[in-house]
């Protein structure tokens, strides 16, 4: 997998991800204010932005969840607004907060999943067990996922979002909580995945660490806008900066970003509550 | 369709596999069956009015299936954001099928509560006057069943914080219930009492189990019936349009 010297643009490979002024309001704000980038077809891409940059808010309109006020989305190819369900089965998404039913095991998680997505009942089966022997869950397959580490929820989720071969998949802060060997675990998984089965995958992550080593190319977003869009190396000389996590810092400042608490960062701090017990 | 089953199966499933949440789900009508049964049984007598349990037993079930379908429903605001739902939102399905499959597995599991409650009922002491009303007795359960559990998701999909769930149950839920002649008769209680129960959409199917079960109707088979099937349509065709519309 090439590391250093990643073009800036998509100049080869086919553009999988495209964004056209993609702009979205909440009432007199403008979360994400006229974004355009592409996504190379094969690549490593990874978003990154402080606390309120419209970061969320973007990924939640690549992947059908959320509509932009304006501007287009194409997702290998096709308009997001004209064929979601289309492009749904492009692409797998690993969302920030579980999405597992932990009082189901991992093979009936798997199950769901692919009757969801229209697997024909004779592939299932035979694509279920690949994937999770893939990650290393076969042996627990029975098992209920609430007996599931932390780390091998994450692997779960990862070996689901996979199971209807999607061009493309988005890990929205995949690491989040987890030790550094499962960290270094996961990446590894993804990166096999993305060498090996040419798996584009778009990513969000606040370890900078992981996004310098992992990403080719990276697009910093603040205030709703696009304030950088270039490879880790590139991206490190322009600002002078040591480090990925330096570079980032000098691009959106160090001030910290407050938000107002929403009843859903309430019920996630109530969720970190229940998931120390 | 094999998704919609396959929803409905998670939710029994789900259901089964919670041992905790069946007993402690029992827990409420059993305690209502027991405190009030035989509490007021003696009063109730004294009144002219027959023996309470007969009388209460109805209302307990009800009571079974109410509160189980708008758990099912109302779990929702929590799925949405932490649980499994997400998945369902962003996958190459539409959203009425998931709503579809949603609501008939949260139903099922209202239905089975209820029929719970029978047999704990049964066991108390209460004798149903007919078998022959049986398939009438499951029709009125699973309109309310249906009702409530949608009534549930609705409520879900409106409200962004699951600190309204006390809420709803004290200002919705116990009020429909306490409203509803699930634990004294309509025909004598004060005007405005009356007026309230009567658009009270449980009144009918609480009438409905009553009246299968007991014989005794405060309305009639046919308006229960209808008022439900008209109210249970309408709060499905609501609640899908919520559900379409929420962005997770």
């Amino acid at each position: 997998m090439a590391g250093p010297g990643a073009p800036a643009r998509t100049a080869g490979g086919k553009r999988l991800i495209r964004t056209e002024h993609l702009t979205r309001r909440f009432g007199a704000i403008c979360a994400v204010d006229d974004v355009s980038f592409e996504v190379a077809a094969g690549e490593i891409f990874a978003f990154l932005g402080p606390n309120g940059a419209g970061k969320t808010t973007t990924i939640r309109m690549l992947t059908t969840l959320l509509k932009p006020t304006s501007g287009t989305v194409l997702l290998d190819g096709l308009d997001i607004a004209r064929e979601p369900h289309e492009v749904r089965r492009r692409f797998g998404i690993v969302f920030q907060d579980p999405s597992l039913d932990v009082e189901l095991t991992a093979r009936e998680n798997m199950t769901i999943h692919a009757v969801l997505y229209g697997i024909p009942r004779a592939e299932r089966a035979v694509r279920i067990e690949r994937l999770l022997r893939q990650f290393d869950l076969w042996d627990r397959r029975d098992d209920f996922v609430k007996r599931f580490s932390g780390g091998m929820k994450r692997r779960l989720e990862i070996a689901r979002s996979l199971l209807h071969t999607p061009r493309v998949i988005f890990l929205d802060e995949p690491t989040l909580g987890l030790d550094p060997q499962t960290r270094n675990q996961l990446w590894t998984h993804v990166r096999a995945l993305n060498s090996q089965e040419g798996v584009t995958v778009f990513l969000t992550t606040h370890y900078m660490d992981e996004a310098e080593r992992v990403a080719q190319r990276i697009a910093v977003i603040d205030h709703g806008r696009i304030v950088a869009l270039d490879s880790p190396q590139e991206l490190k000389r322009q600002t002078q900066a040591e480090s990925l996590e330096d570079a980032f810092l000098r691009l959106t400042g160090t001030q910290i970003r407050d938000e107002q608490a929403s009843g859903m960062d309430h019920m996630r701090q109530m969720a970190r509550g229940f998931r120390r017990a | 369709m094999s998704t919609i089953f396959i929803l409905w199966l998670r939710q029994l499933k789900r259901y089964v596999r919670s041992r905790g949440r069946v007993i402690s789900s029992l827990a409420q009508p059993l305690l209502f069956l027991l405190a009030f049964g035989f509490g007021f049984s003696g009063v109730f007598r004294r009144a002219g009015a027959g023996n309470y349990i007969q009388f209460l037993a109805p209302g307990v079930i009800g009571m079974g299936v109410l509160f189980s379908g708008v758990f099912s429903g109302i779990e929702l605001i929590w799925d949405k954001q932490f649980g499994f739902i997400k998945e369902t939102l962003v996958a190459p399905v539409p959203r009425w099928v998931v709503m579809l499959g949603r609501t008939a597995g949260g139903a099922s599991v209202a239905l089975i509560q209820g029929i719970l409650v029978i047999l704990m009922c049964l066991i108390v002491g209460f004798r149903p006057h007919s078998i022959a009303t049986l398939p009438l007795l499951l029709v009125y359960m699973g309109l309310v069943a249906v009702m409530f559990t949608a009534l549930g998701t609705s409520i879900a999909c409106i409200v962004a914080d699951f600190q309204a769930f006390p809420l709803v149950m004290n200002f919705l839920v116990m009020p429909l219930f306490f409203l509803s002649g699930a634990l004294f008769p309509l025909d004598q209680v004060p005007t405005a009492f009356k007026a309230i129960a009567t658009i009270n959409p449980l009144s009918y199917g609480i009438d409905g189990v009553r009246g299968a079960l007991t014989g005794a109707w405060h309305f009639s088979p046919f308006t229960d019936v209808a008022v439900l099937v008209v109210l249970t349509a309408v709060l499905l065709a609501v609640g899908t349009r919520l559900f379409a519309r929420i962005e997770a």
